[in-house]
């Protein structure tokens, strides 16, 4: 059987029952989606399948063939990050990143449906994401940053720092 | 050891593959299916993939809806409660994208909870289940069907729109588990009532005895004890569902009376 990997026809030699998860870290080498808990309760696995995110431990690969599948690797490099790769880094988003592939590939397909900035609307799409450790506000914040813009600084340095004024009293 | 896997490309061809379902591992969504192979607990010889079936879609004419096995939760969601506002409330939205409504009437009952949300809704509105196996097609109510479900293929469900009906569940504390317990109340055209639990029971229950005493919440939800059979298990204890399971009785039947 085939799939269309990141834009790339692949073959697949593992069984049809093979979670989709094992067939991208171990047959295919493709290794940002991550086995959390392979029991579909983290979405750290999270991968787009025509388009829509899905959890590929879930998912057996012989209900695939000839579907699209597109990991992290596909939205981005490290050189051309795209727009919500972006809000990330700017955002500090991550922190152990772990989950943050996951993130990144729901967070785009929830804008590329169209979703807003409405944090409330954010919190319902990713609600089957699990981060240990950023508390998720940096997380919503970059993805409601990425719905209304497409460019972010990421070039931080001691001339030019990320710094946040706040005034005001008691 | 090679699993012998069947992806067939219709319903007909999926009815044939399954044949008397012996030693077949029918895949749906996969959402609880696949983890289980993962993990080891489930080791099949055959494995029937339906995902190429042509068992996903809803179809409605007037009142009657018939939904195939395959149709994921999502596509429910939006449909009248109960069923609606239960299938809004299954996992996250992946998961309901993935999960699907016959997967879910079949969900195993393991050991550390009950399973399966839907079934409450389906059996308050008296759906149907038409499935294939030994002895070929047959219909039967959800009600019959699960007491027997592992022996048959679900091919679709159909149920008729009600007057009203409502839907109320314990909230989560998170999405990764069923509901520790629900009810679920639907006022059928004929003007009885019809009250069904998750998470009172090793599958969803009727509520006969609520049922009868539906003309009076407080002595309905009272009345729901007798027809529950409340176990402690990782979600809730059976003392906390003993107090909560009169509540959301009273609350459903509430809502319905109001239509
Ligand atoms: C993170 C997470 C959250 C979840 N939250 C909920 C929740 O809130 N509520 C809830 O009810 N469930 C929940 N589940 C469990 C599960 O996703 C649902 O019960 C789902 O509807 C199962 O459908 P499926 O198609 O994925 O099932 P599968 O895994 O494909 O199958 C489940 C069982 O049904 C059998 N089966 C599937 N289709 C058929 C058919 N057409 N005929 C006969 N047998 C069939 C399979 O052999 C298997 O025994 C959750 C699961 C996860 C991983
Ligand atoms: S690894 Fe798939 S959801 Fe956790
Ligand atoms: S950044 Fe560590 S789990 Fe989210």
């Amino acid at each position: 059987m085939n799939i269309t990997l990141n834009g790339v026809s692949r073959q697949i030699s593992s069984p049809p029952l093979t979670p989709l998860l094992r067939v991208l870290r171990n047959e295919l080498n493709v290794v940002s989606a991550k086995a959390g808990c392979e029991a579909g309760g983290c979405g750290a696995c999270t991968v787009l399948v025509d388009g829509r995110p899905q959890r590929s431990c879930l998912t057996a690969v012989g209900s695939l063939n000839g579907a699209a599948v597109t990991t992290l690797e596909g939205l981005g490099t490290s050189e051309n990050l795209s727009a919500v790769q972006q809000a990330f880094v700017h955002h500090y988003a991550a922190q152990c990143g772990f989950c943050t592939p996951g993130m990144v590939v729901a967070a785009t397909a929830y804008l590329d449906a169209g979703g807003s900035d409405d944090k409330e609307a954010i919190q319902e799409a990713l609600g089957g994401h699990v981060c240990r450790c950023t508390g998720y506000l940096k997380i919503v914040n970059a993805i409601a940053a990425a719905a209304t813009q497409s460019e972010f600084d990421l070039t931080i340095t001691a001339e030019e720092p990320n710094v946040v004024v706040k005034t005001g009293g008691r | 050891m090679s699993i012998d896997v069947l992806i067939p490309e219709s319903v007909d061809a999926a009815a044939e593959a399954y044949g008397d379902g012996r030693d077949v591992t029918v895949v749906g969504g996969g959402t609880i299916v696949v983890q289980l192979m993962t993990q080891g607990w489930l080791r099949p010889t055959r494995a029937l993939m339906l995902s190429k079936a042509g068992l996903s879609y809803v179809r409605k004419s007037g009142s009657a809806v018939t939904v195939g096995a395959m149709t994921p939760v999502t596509d429910v969601a939006d449909l009248f409660a109960p069923l609606g506002p239960c299938a809004a409330n299954v996992g996250d939205n992946e998961i309901r994208a993935q999960a699907t409504v016959g997967g879910n009437l079949c969900a195993p009952t393991p050991p550390e909870h009950p399973s399966g949300d839907l079934q409450g809704p389906l059996l308050a509105l008296d759906a149907s289940v038409r499935s294939t196996g030994a002895g070929g097609e047959s219909t039967e109510t959800v009600e019959e069907f699960l007491t027997h479900r592992d022996a048959r293929l679900v091919l679709d469900l159909s149920f008729e729109e009600p007057v009203a009906g409502a839907f109320a569940a314990l909230d989560r504390p998170h999405a990764h588990h069923p509901t520790a317990l629900a009810v679920s109340a639907v006022k059928a055209g004929d003007g009885s009532i019809r009250l069904a639990a998750t998470g009172a029971g090793p599958t969803a229950i009727r509520l006969s005895s609520a049922e009868a005493a539906a003309d009076d919440p407080e002595a309905a939800g009272q009345a729901a004890l007798a027809d529950a059979d409340l176990q402690d298990d990782a979600l809730a204890s059976a003392w906390y569902r003993e107090r909560m399971l009169p509540l959301l009785v009273q609350r459903v039947l509430n809502e319905i009376k109001e239509v």
